[in-house]
C-alpha cells in the first residue's frame, strides 16, 4: 500500500485579480504539526508554544494564526472575523483554503479570528455552549502583541502543575473580569487561543486567572 | 515459558490471514466464482449487502460477499469501512419513485390501481419446495412473456390517491435541503424522521424484521396495510453548481414500501390515515416493509401516542440497529480481558473467603447456641 | 471539496493515518474541546474503521488525527505490547501512516491503550491514548443518554454514589474492581475505560496528555495534564487499590500489576506483570548487575 505523505503543493491561486497567498505547502504534514502545538497549548495552559515550521501568512494575519486557521477551519465551522480580520486579504484567504462559511453573528460562530483585541466583543457574545453540550462554543483565536510585555496575570487550572506566569500584551481593559465571568458559566464558556508571531498558547475555559 | 502463548505474536496472526484466505478458496479442485456470478446469481445478497453497506455498487458488494465467504454482516462491513474514505463530491436531489420504471408494484388497499397491478418477479406465489432440478447445472429455464405494450411512464403513488381526500396525512418537507448524515455525525435524541429513516436504512434486517413483527403482535398496537410496494429502476440526479441543472449520474433499483396506518385523531386533527416508509436498495421487500412498520412504530411521539413498547422507543432502537457496531462489539468480547478478569477474580475470591469466615462463624455461634 | 483531501484508491493509496484530512480536523477539534472540559464526552462523528468496533476503533481515530512522521507510537493490549490486539493495531498505523514503533514506555511519543496505564511514569509531551468500549459511566444504571446528559450536565450523580453504597452493603465493600468511575477536574463523572483500579491513581495529576476515544459510541473525552482524578469512595470506605501478595515471577517486582498464569492442568499458577514493557526492562537492569537479586524470585 502506498501512504501518501501529502497532496500536491498548493501555489498561489489568482482570484479576482488579485494574487491569494498559498496554504500549508504540505496540507498533511503540515495540519499535522501544527495541530499537535494546539494540543499541547491546550493541554499545558499559559506556556508559549512555538510552531516547527513558518508561513506565508495573508494580511492583517500573523503565521500561527493563519496556520491554526488552516488546520482547524473548514466548511463545517461557521466562523466569525473582526472587522479587521475582514478588510484585509484574509477573508478571502480563508474562503478559498477552507471552504469557510463567514458569519456576521457572534452567537453561534464555532471559531471568532480576532485581529484587533482591543475592538473584541465581550466574550458573553460568543457562543458559551448549551448545558448538555458544552462543547458547542466558540474557540476564540486571538492575535496579541506579546506573551511577556503585558500586564503581569497568574493563571491556575488543569494543566498548571502550580501556577503560570503569562504577560499578555494588547487585551482589553475588561478581558480579565470577563474572563471570570466566564469561569462561572462552567462547564459552559468560550474557549481561547493566543497567537503572536509564530507561537500559540492555549487558554480553555478551566483556567482561573488573577489579573 | 507456558505464558508466551497466551499472547499474540505476529505470525499467529499473519497465518490467521492466511487460513482465513485457504477456507475461503474451499477445494481449489472446484471453480472459482466470479464477481459477476455473484452478482446475478446472489443478486438479492448483494443487494442486502449495498442496502446496509450504505453504497449502490454491484460490483463492489459482490466483492464484499466473495471475500466475507457469504457472511452477510461482514461483506456489509467491509462495504461500510471502504466507504468512509471515500470523498463526497455531491449531495444528489431526492429520487421521485412516482418517476420509477416499475418492475414489480402491489398495493393491498385496493383492488384495482391505476397502472395495475404488477406482480413482477417475487417468491410470494411459489410453493416453498426445493426445486432438484436447480442442483443440475446448465438447466433450461422458462422465459415470460413480455407485454404487449409497456407500462405507463409514470405510475402514481397508490398512497398519493388518498391524499387528495384528506385521508391520509400531508407529508412534508420541513428542512427544505439540510438532511442529517450520521455517517458525519454522531446520532442526536430526540431524533429528526431524517436521522431516524437513514438509521433505519442501514440498520440490520433481521434486527428490523424482529422489531416490525413486534409491533403486530402487540408490543406497538400497529394495524398496517400495505399502502404499496414497488420495486424498480430510478435515475439519481446531481446539479453541478457549475452547471446548475440536474445531470443523470445514476440509476439505481429500489423497492420502496408505503405503510398505511390507522390514527384516531386528536383534538385539533381529525381520524385519518398515517404513514410508514421504507426503502432499500435492489429488490428487498422484507427489509422495506419492517422499515416501514418500524418508522410508523417510532412515529409514535411525534403523534401524541404512548410510547410503551421497543419499537417505539427511538433510543432503543436507533441505537442498536446497525449490526457493524452490535457485531463489533459482541465479537470484542473474545479479545483478551485478563487484566479485568483479574481484577474481578481477586475480588470474588476475597468475597468467598470472608462468605466462609461469615458462615463458619455463624455455625459455631448456632452450635453453642 | 474542501483543500487537502487527498484519496486515490486506483492505486490503492491511503491518505497518510487513514483518515481523510476532513474527518482529522473534526477530531482534532473535538480533542481540544475534551481538554477544555476534562471528562466531559464530546460527541463527535466516528467514522467506519477497517477495524471492528469495540476492538479499538475509537483509540485509532485519535491516534491517526494526533500522529505524525516524527512520532514513536507504542501500542499495548492489557499492558503488553505482544497481544494480538495491540500487534494488529500497531501493524495497521505502520501500513497506513509508516511511523516508527516501540515497545518503550520511555521511548513512546504515543502509547495506545486497551486496559492498562503504563507502569512506568509518564512524562510531560507524551500522549496515552483510551481505547473505551462504553464511555458512559452511568450508563449501568440509566441506558438512556438523554437521561445521562441531563445527569452530567447538572452534576447529578447520586445515583453513581447510591449504587457503589449498595456494594458496601451487600459486600462491605465497593465491589468495583476496574473501570472503576472517578470524578475529573472537581466535575465531571468519567469512565476510565476498563483499567483496573490499581492504575485510576496514575491518571491523577499525570504530566502526560490523556485522551479518550469511544468510536462505537462515537465520543472523545480527555484528561489534561497535572488534573485532578478522584476516584469515588465514602469517608468509612476509602478507595484503595489491588495489592498482591507475592511479587513478579519474572522481575520480581512487588509494586505492577500483576496477571495470574495457570501453569498446569492441576491448578498451579505464578504471577507476573502485566506490562511487558516495564517487565522486560526490569529483567535486563538485573541481568546486567547480577548482584540485584530481585529478578527471578518466585511469587
Amino acid at each position: 500500500m502506498t501512504v501518501i505523505s501529502s497532496a500536491p503543493s498548493m501555489r498561489p491561486v489568482s482570484s479576482g485579480g488579485t494574487s491569494l497567498k498559498p496554504g500549508f505547502a504540505d496540507p498533511v504534514f503540515d495540519a499535522q504539526g501544527v495541530f499537535r502545538a494546539s494540543l499541547v497549548a491546550t493541554a499545558y495552559p499559559g506556556r508559549i508554544v512555538p510552531l516547527d515550521r513558518t508561513f506565508a501568512a495573508p494580511r492583517p494575519f500573523s503565521p500561527a494564526t493563519a496556520a491554526l486557521c488552516l488546520t482547524l477551519l473548514d466548511f463545517e465551522t461557521p466562523a466569525w472575523l473582526d472587522r479587521q480580520a475582514q478588510s484585509g486579504e484574509a477573508a478571502s484567504w480563508l474562503r478559498f483554503h477552507c471552504g469557510l462559511p463567514l458569519i456576521d453573528e457572534t452567537a453561534t460562530a464555532r471559531f471568532a479570528i480576532v485581529t484587533d483585541p482591543l475592538n473584541l466583543p465581550r466574550l458573553h457574545e460568543f457562543a458559551s455552549g448549551e448545558i448538555e453540550y458544552p462543547d458547542r462554543s466558540t474557540t476564540l483565536v486571538i492575535q496579541v502583541q506579546s506573551f511577556t510585555d503585558g500586564p503581569d496575570t497568574t493563571w491556575t487550572g488543569p494543566g498548571i502543575k502550580e501556577s503560570a506566569g503569562v504577560a499578555i500584551d494588547g487585551l482589553p481593559s475588561w478581558f480579565w473580569s470577563d474572563w471570570d465571568l466566564n469561569s462561572e458559566l462552567y462547564p459552559r464558556g468560550v474557549d481561547v487561543i493566543f497567537t503572536c508571531g509564530n507561537a500559540l498558547m492555549g487558554l480553555p475555559r478551566t483556567i482561573k486567572v488573577e489579573a | 515459558m507456558a505464558y508466551v502463548a497466551v499472547k499474540g505474536g505476529e505470525q499467529a496472526i499473519l497465518n490467521t490471514h492466511k487460513l482465513i484466505s485457504e477456507s475461503r478458496r474451499g477445494n481449489p479442485d472446484l471453480a472459482e466464482l466470479t464477481l459477476a456470478q455473484i452478482s446475478e446469481q446472489f443478486a438479492l445478497a448483494v443487494d442486502r449487502v449495498m442496502t446496509e453497506g450504505s453504497v449502490y455498487d454491484r460490483e463492489l458488494a459482490a466483492l464484499a460477499l466473495k471475500q466475507a465467504q457469504g457472511d452477510a454482516v461482514e461483506a456489509i462491513f467491509l462495504l461500510r469501512a471502504y466507504r468512509t474514505t471515500l470523498p463526497r463530491i455531491a449531495l444528489s436531489e431526492p429520487i421521485d419513485t412516482a418517476k420509477m420504471t416499475i418492475r414489480r408494484r402491489i398495493s393491498a388497499t385496493f383492488k384495482d390501481i391505476p397502472g395495475g397491478q404488477v406482480l413482477g418477479p417475487t417468491y410470494d406465489y411459489t410453493h416453498r419446495l426445493l426445486d432438484f432440478a436447480l442442483a443440475a447445472e446448465g438447466l433450461e429455464r422458462p422465459n415470460a412473456e413480455l407485454a404487449r405494450e409497456p407500462l405507463d411512464g409514470a405510475t402514481p403513488r397508490v398512497i398519493d390517491l388518498l391524499d387528495s381526500e384528506g385521508l391520509i396525512e400531508a407529508e412534508s418537507d420541513d428542512r427544505a435541503g439540510e438532511c442529517f448524515d450520521l455517517t458525519r455525525e454522531p446520532m442526536r435524541f430526540p431524533a429528526g424522521r431524517d436521522q431516524r429513516l437513514q438509521n433505519l436504512a442501514r440498520g440490520d434486517e433481521g434486527f428490523m424484521l424482529g422489531l416490525a413483527y413486534s409491533t403486530v403482535r402487540g408490543y406497538g398496537g400497529a394495524h398496517p396495510f400495505v399502502g404499496e410496494l414497488r420495486v424498480g429502476e430510478i435515475e439519481v440526479e446531481i446539479v453541478p453548481e457549475e452547471l446548475g441543472f440536474p445531470i443523470v449520474v445514476a440509476e439505481v433499483t429500489v423497492t420502496e414500501c408505503q405503510m398505511i396506518n390507522q390514527f384516531r385523531g386528536t383534538a385539533a386533527t381529525p381520524p385519518q390515515f398515517t404513514r410508514g416508509y421504507g426503502l432499500a436498495f435492489g429488490h428487498n421487500e422484507r427489509k422495506a416493509m419492517a422499515m416501514s412498520l418500524v418508522d410508523r412504530a417510532m412515529r409514535a411521539r411525534e403523534l401524541g401516542e404512548d410510547v410503551r413498547y421497543p419499537a417505539q422507543d427511538e433510543e432503543f432502537v436507533l441505537s442498536h440497529t446497525d449490526n457493524v457496531e452490535a457485531s463489533g462489539m459482541v465479537s470484542h468480547f473474545k479479545l483478551p480481558h485478563y487484566v479485568d478478569f483479574q481484577a474481578e477474580l481477586a475480588l470474588v475470591r476475597q468475597l468467598r473467603a470472608e462468605h466462609a469466615v461469615t458462615r463458619a462463624e455463624a455455625q459455631m455461634k448456632e452450635v453453642a447456641e | 471539496m474542501s483543500a487537502g483531501t487527498t484519496m486515490n484508491h486506483s492505486d490503492n493509496g491511503y491518505n497518510f493515518a487513514y483518515l481523510d484530512e476532513q474527518t482529522k480536523r473534526m477530531i482534532r477539534r473535538s480533542l481540544l474541546k475534551a481538554l477544555s472540559i476534562p471528562g466531559y464526552q464530546v460527541p463527535f462523528g466516528g467514522r467506519e474503521m477497517p477495524l471492528a468496533y469495540g476492538w479499538g476503533t475509537g483509540g485509532i481515530q485519535v491516534t491517526a488525527a494526533v500522529i505524525g512522521p516524527d512520532d514513536w507510537l507504542k501500542v499495548i493490549d492489557q499492558g503488553a505490547d505482544d497481544t494480538t490486539n495491540a500487534v494488529s493495531i500497531r501493524r495497521f498505523f505502520q501500513t497506513v501512516a509508516d511511523v516508527a514503533v516501540t515497545e518503550s514506555t520511555e521511548v513512546a511519543t504515543i502509547i495506545q491503550t486497551r486496559h492498562r496505564i503504563p507502569e512506568t511514569p509518564l512524562k510531560e509531551g507524551q500522549v496515552l491514548v483510551y481505547q473505551v468500549p462504553q464511555p458512559e459511566p452511568l450508563q449501568k444504571i440509566e441506558p438512556r443518554e438523554t437521561e445521562t446528559r441531563k445527569m452530567h450536565a447538572y452534576a447529578e450523580y447520586g445515583a453513581m454514589q447510591v449504587t457503589l453504597y449498595e456494594d458496601v452493603a451487600h459486600f462491605g465493600r465497593i465491589a468495583k474492581t476496574y473501570d472503576y468511575p472517578a470524578i475529573v477536574n472537581g466535575r465531571h463523572l468519567m469512565s476510565p475505560s476498563p483499567i483496573p483500579k490499581f492504575d485510576n491513581p496514575k491518571m491523577e495529576n499525570n504530566p502526560a496528555i490523556q485522551l479518550f476515544g469511544a468510536g462505537r459510541e462515537k465520543r472523545i473525552y480527555a484528561v489534561p495534564p497535572y488534573t485532578s482524578v478522584r476516584s469515588l469512595d465514602f469517608d468509612d470506605h476509602p478507595f484503595e487499590v489491588q495489592t498482591w501478595k507475592g511479587s513478579c515471577a519474572l522481575c520480581g517486582s512487588t509494586t505492577s500489576y500483576l496477571d495470574e498464569m495457570i501453569t498446569d492442568d492441576r491448578g498451579s499458577r505464578m504471577f507476573v506483570c502485566s506490562d511487558t514493557d516495564f517487565c522486560n526492562t526490569r529483567q535486563a537492569e538485573a541481568a546486567s548487575a547480577p548482584d540485584d537479586k530481585a529478578a527471578g524470585e518466585d511469587a
